[in-house]
Formats: structure tokens, C-alpha cells, sequence
């Protein structure tokens, strides 16, 4: 009856084991998929594109309008500075944003990109952009953002016009402190 | 306890401590595997007719359209909570009720290996049932994101929430414990001669179930772990402004879930193959495919779960290749149904309710894994993802599947476990009430999806009004027909004619070689099987 016991034991230490593995695999998943979306170049909305080709298409004429939007409660003013520019193929462009703490305490976000429609995210190559990098700012402060960019050449023939819209979250965790 | 040997009622000679208390401690310090078996089914029978009754606040507001009894939050969180005290209330605590009870009795063993754990595993579950119903009544209500939780819906939500997650760690730890009960039990303590292919099938299905559980339930919870860190602990797993991506939680969480459907449905194929061979009266046609091909879903089921994600836009490779590792478990399941079908034909059959139970349960679950198939189809789940063609196949699998054959291994053991036949008009009143009124709610919601109707919304269109309508009367029907179920549970329990130890004539394995009811100790001697 001991042996019984005692191999018992051995099998509930394995399987106990087996339990603590999975609960680790599970985080293991996540760096996991964040190198699937990298290698299969989903998912990468917060890195700079590379840009092959730059010459430019003069024959084409692509109408770029800028959106921009807050999630939740973030206590912020935010817009861009110009509603739409017209832009060729291959062209370097600079378009600026504007936020502005309206809050009397720092608060920390981070833009998020989308694209109308949704297809143009492919073409639309950002050089540089402030949705790369988390934005912090002190009550009452404001600041000016750039985003750079080139239209690929690529872009369906039957897409006249791309929207750029950015949401800023705010990142503090998800769990706000009332006030 | 250790401390406390009583050596009465004729248990002089045993090791264990074995002191009876009475009334209410007696269930509560109980380690005894039919105590803690019977605790079980209770449990899920309660949460069965709680989750039952959210039920019935869902189809009355969907009885017409436009809003009638709740506002559209509050209809969230009634299909949220049926979901999740159905999956993890009713039938997984079901099935471990069962395991508790027929896995000593089937392999000759005395008791489980772990009994105190035993204790442990059933009692973690009241406390976690509580904290999940209590959700209602906090500021923000019960979970309301859907049973799959899904971010961000679940990092935004209040605390109800949090009471969710809460619950989930506690009956994930649960499951754990009494799923390594189980494999040890099943590894370590079969009787003298029972090799592992001379298993009963319902012990097979468990064994691999538990396998199961051991590697999925804690990818759950470090999932909801992670729910739980980005709402209170500014973690940014799911959250997509600090880097984290919310389609990640569907992978983790359907990493878990598609095992975890297979997990509320092998112990059903252990139980029909128990119930098939004992009323045609011949042997399971092909034990040993059916084997393989439980083994089988199994594996496969770690390798398919990106199809309830179809459409979060992952790539043409990726979708062939969940599409088609998907259609390949229809491959043993099929084994398994043509099995059944075979071991029934030129059998010498009789209809008693369990049987009624298991013929009803390979028909009507054969039609959900039709719809299953259907769905697996990448462009076909594209159109209908979300629609009540989902809600439909899955209520196919998990009500006329899991829950038939619940209710198949009731009736089959019952005498068993009580001691007394349960009554035979009562119980084939229960079987076709329950199939008939089962169909007048699900089949119409096939129709409903193919038409657009979206799921968790609790207005819709005009032209669903009918179908509607239709489902209310069923599921109120179907609902009413499980007091019958109950009418039989306590008539039984408390007399009726006296069981035979062998009250079924097909019926071969080991449990039926103990009298009925069986005694506290299983087998102290175990039986030689030849």
C-alpha cells in the first residue's frame, strides 16, 4: 500500500508539473506571436517603413485626409493641423498634428493609425511619425507633431483618396483612478 | 482527521480514517469518491437550472422583437453568465461528478488516489459559483463581454469582471486538481489484470479528457491572469496603445477553448459507449478505433483553434491551413458515430430512457457536427460568423450532445447509485419532451443565421420575429421538461422498486458486479480481470 502511495505521488508530481509548464507556455505565447506577426509582417503599425522607391509619379494625383480622434476619457485636445493634403506617388511628405493636455496632471498615450480604405495601409509608408512613440504631457502643455510619409507606387489605380486616421489612447493601464 | 479512527460499521480493517459524521459535516469532510461524486452532480444540477433560468431571460426578450424586459447591458451580461455557468457549472462539474462516481467502481479500485484533494477539488467550486453569481449585484453588473471574455470588452468592464476572472482561477484550480486525481487514478490503480486496452471506454474518454485539462485549463489562467494585470496593474498584454494586441487574447483564449468543447465532450462518448453496447447486448464495435480516433480528436484539437478567428484577418495560409486541420477531426468523430451505428446493428435492442438518451444523443449531436463542418468552411464562417447559425450548432453539441448524455449515464447508473429503478414513464416523458422541445428551439436558429440574425443582441429585425417566437416556446418547454428530470431524481433517491445488482442484461463492466447500491468502499479486494 506505501508503493501505492508513493507512486501516486511521483504521477501527481508529473502532471503537477505539466500544469506549471502550461501556465508558462501560456505567457510564452505572446512573445511567441509577436515575432510571427514581425516575420510575417502583420500587425506593425509602430515601426518605420522603408521606402524603395522614390521617384516620382507626377501623371497621378492622390488625395490624403487627416483624421484624428481621442479613446475614452483621455483629457486632451487633439487635431491636425491641415484636413487634407494632394500628393504624387513616391513624394516625401510632412503633415503635422497638434495635441494639447487640457488636464491639470500628466498624462501619457500612444496613437494608433488607421487607414480608409483599409487596403491603402500597405501603400502607405510612414518615415517617420509620432504614433512610433509614446507621447507624454505636463498639465496645460501643447506640442507639434510630424508625420512623414511616401505613397507607394503600388496603390490601386482605383483609389483616389486615402483617409489617415489616429486615435490616441491613454496608457496608464486600463484601470483609471477616478479623477 | 488523521487523528480521528473510528472503527465502525464493519471497517475495522482500514487503513484510512474513516470516521462518519453526520448530517451536514458529513458532506462537507467527506473524501469518499460517491460522497464527493454525488456532491458533484447536485452542484450541477443547481447551476444547471440557475444558468437555465438566465436562459429564460434571454429567449423572453428575444419572444418579440424590440426591448422588453432588459436594457440591451443587462442582456449581455444574461448570455455572458449562461455561457459561463453552463460550461463551467453545469456540464464540466457533471462529467467529474460522473468520473468520481464510475472510475473506482469501473477499474476495481477502492476509492481515488487522492481523496482529501478530492474534498478539496469539489468544495473550491460553491465559493467560485458564488463569487460569479454575486457579479450581479456589484456596480457595472456581471461579466457582459461574452463567455470568451474577449478584450478589450473585459479590460474595460467594472468589477463584476474581476469577480469573473476570480471565479475562473477557482474552478480552473479545480479542474486541475481533480483532472490529476483522475490520470493517477486511472494510471495507478487498476485492478489486477486490467490493462490499458481493457479499459472501459468511458474511462478511456476520461483519461484523455483529463489529459486534456492538465494542459489547457492553465493557458486559461494565465490568460485571464493577464486580463487581470491590464486592468489593475497597467500591464499592456491586450491593450493596443502600449504595444499589447487584443487579437492575442482570442488566440490565447481559443488555444484553451477548443480543447476545452472536446473536454465537454469525450466523457459524452465514454458515456454512450457505455450505454449502446449494454442495450443492443453485444460488445462495442471497434474498442480499438474508438480509442484512437478519442486520442486522436484530442491531438487535433490543440491544432485548430484559430477558426472561431477567422475573421480577424489572418493570412490566406493560415485560414487554408485551420480550415482543413479543422475538417480532419471530422475524420475520427466519424469513426466513432458509423462504431456506434455498428455496434447497434443485429443487436438484440431495447429502449429503456438511457438508451433513448444515447440514440437521441448520436442523432442530434451528428447534426451539430454537420453544422460543425459547415462552419469549419473559411468563406461559409466568414458569412456567418456571429450569427445565431453559431449559437445554433454549438447549443446542437453541448445541450443534445454533453447534456443528453448527461442524462444518459444518470438514468444508466442511477439504480446503481441508489439502489432503486427510477421510474421508466417518468423518464421517457423527460427523453422526448426534451428532444422535442430541444428541436423547436434550436432548429429554427439555423434558419435565423443563414437570414443575418447577429447573436447577443437583444432587439432584431422584423422578418425574425416568427422564428423567434418559436425558440421562446421551445426553450420555456424545454426548460419545464427538466422538472421532470428532477421529479425522477428524488423519487428515485427515496424509494421505488429495488434495484438488481444487474438491472441492465448487456451491461458488462465492473461496477455492475457490486451490489446497488454499491458499498461505501468500492472494492477493499480488488477483482482479478481475466
Amino acid at each position: 500500500m506505501v508503493t501505492q502511495i508513493q507512486s501516486n505521488l511521483v504521477t501527481m508530481r508529473k502532471l503537477a508539473i505539466v500544469a506549471v509548464a502550461m501556465f508558462g507556455f501560456g505567457y510564452a505565447l505572446i512573445p511567441f506571436y509577436k515575432k510571427i506577426c514581425e516575420v510575417t509582417g502583420v500587425n506593425n503599425v509602430v515601426k518605420a517603413d522603408t521606402v524603395e522607391n522614390t521617384q516620382i509619379d507626377n501623371s497621378r494625383v492622390v488625395t490624403i485626409e487627416f483624421d484624428s480622434n481621442l479613446s475614452g476619457k483621455l483629457p486632451w485636445a487633439f487635431r491636425a493641423l491641415q484636413t487634407s493634403v494632394r500628393v504624387n506617388p513616391g513624394e516625401l511628405t510632412t503633415v503635422m498634428y497638434e495635441i494639447r493636455n487640457t488636464s491639470d496632471h500628466a498624462v501619457t498615450g500612444q496613437a494608433v493609425p488607421s487607414y480608409g480604405p483599409q487596403l491603402a495601409a500597405r501603400y502607405f509608408k510612414k518615415l517617420d511619425c509620432f504614433c512610433f512613440t509614446q507621447q507624454t504631457l505636463q498639465p496645460g502643455e501643447s506640442r507639434q507633431m510630424a508625420v512623414v510619409f511616401v505613397l507607394d507606387h503600388g496603390l490601386p489605380d482605383d483609389v483616389s483618396t486615402v483617409t489617415l486616421s489616429y486615435s490616441f489612447f491613454e496608457i496608464e493601464g486600463v484601470a483609471r483612478k477616478a479623477g | 482527521m488523521e487523528a480521528t479512527h473510528a472503527h465502525d460499521h464493519g471497517h475495522g480493517h482500514d487503513e484510512h480514517a474513516h470516521h462518519h459524521p453526520s448530517g451536514i459535516m458529513r458532506w462537507v469532510q467527506t473524501t469518499n469518491h460517491k460522497d464527493i461524486g454525488t456532491l458533484y452532480l447536485i452542484f450541477s444540477l443547481t447551476m444547471f437550472f440557475i444558468g437555465g433560468i438566465l436562459a429564460f431571460g434571454i429567449r423572453a426578450e428575444l419572444f418579440q422583437p424590440g426591448l422588453q424586459y432588459w436594457d440591451p447591458e443587462f442582456f449581455n451580461s444574461l448570455t455572458t453568465m449562461h455561457g459561463l455557468i453552463m460550461v463551467f457549472g453545469a456540464i464540466m462539474p457533471a462529467f467529474v461528478g460522473f468520473a468520481n462516481w464510475q472510475i473506482p467502481m469501473m477499474i476495481g479500485a477502492p476509492d481515488m488516489a487522492f481523496a482529501r484533494m478530492n474534498n478539496w477539488s469539489f468544495w473550491l467550486l460553491p465559493p467560485a459559483a458564488i463569487l460569479l453569481i454575486t457579479s450581479f449585484f456589484v456596480p457595472g453588473g456581471a461579466p457582459a463581454a461574452g463567455w470568451t471574455i474577449y478584450a478589450p470588452l473585459s479590460t474595460q468592464m467594472g468589477p463584476g469582471m474581476d469577480l469573473g476572472i476570480f471565479a475562473l482561477h477557482i474552478m480552473g484550480a479545480s479542474s486541475i486538481m481533480g483532472s490529476i486525481n483522475i490520470v493517477t487514478t486511472i494510471l495507478n490503480m487498476r485492478a489486477p489484470g486490467m490493462t490499458l486496452m481493457k479499459m472501459p471506454l468511458f474511462i478511456w474518454t476520461w483519461l484523455i479528457t483529463a489529459y486534456l485539462l492538465i494542459a489547457v485549463m492553465p493557458v486559461l489562467a494565465g490568460a485571464i491572469t493577464m486580463i487581470l494585470t491590464d486592468r489593475h496593474f497597467g500591464t499592456n498584454f491586450f491593450n493596443a496603445a502600449g504595444g499589447g494586441d487584443p487579437v492575442m487574447f482570442q488566440h490565447i483564449f481559443w488555444f484553451f477553448g477548443h480543447p476545452e468543447v472536446y473536454i465537454m465532450i469525450l466523457p459524452a462518448f465514454g458515456i454512450v459507449s457505455q450505454v449502446i453496447p449494454a442495450f443492443a447486448r453485444k460488445p462495442l464495435f471497434g474498442y480499438g478505433s474508438m480509442v484512437y480516433a478519442t486520442s486522436s480528436i484530442a491531438i487535433l484539437s490543440f491544432i485548430v483553434w484559430a477558426h472561431h478567428m477567422f475573421t480577424t484577418g489572418m493570412p490566406a495560409a493560415g485560414q487554408l491551413f485551420f480550415m482543413f486541420a479543422t475538417l480532419l477531426i471530422a475524420v475520427p468523430t466519424g469513426v466513432k458515430v458509423f462504431n456506434w451505428i455498428a455496434t447497434m446493428w443485429k443487436g438484440s435492442m431495447t429502449f429503456e430512457t438511457p438508451m433513448l438518451f444515447a440514440v437521441g444523443f448520436i442523432f442530434v449531436f451528428s447534426m451539430g457536427g454537420f453544422t460543425g463542418l459547415i462552419l469549419a468552411i473559411t468563406p461559409v464562417d466568414i458569412q456567418l460568423q456571429d450569427t445565431y447559425y453559431v449559437v445554433a450548432h454549438f447549443h446542437y453539441v453541448l445541450v443534445a450532445g454533453s447534456l443528453f448524455a448527461i442524462f444518459s449515464g444518470t438514468y444508466f447508473w442511477l439504480p446503481k447509485w441508489t439502489g432503486h429503478m427510477y421510474d421508466e414513464t417518468l423518464g421517457k416523458w423527460h427523453f422526448w419532451l426534451s428532444l422535442i422541445f430541444f428541436n423547436i428551439t434550436f432548429f429554427p436558429m439555423h434558419f435565423l443565421g443563414l437570414a443575418g440574425m447577429p447573436r447577443r443582441i437583444p432587439d432584431y429585425a422584423m422578418q425574425f420575429a416568427d422564428f423567434n417566437m418559436l425558440a421562446t416556446i421551445g426553450a420555456f418547454g424545454f426548460g419545464l421538461a427538466q422538472l421532470l428530470f428532477v421529479w425522477g431524481l428524488v423519487k428515485c433517491a427515496r424509494g421505488g422498486e429495488k434495484a438488481p445488482d444487474k438491472p441492465w442484461e448487456g451491461a458488462d463492466t465492473l461496477e455492475w458486479t457490486l451490489s446497488s447500491p454499491p458499498p461505501y468502499h468500492s472494492f477493499e479486494t480488488p477483482p482479478v480481470v481475466k
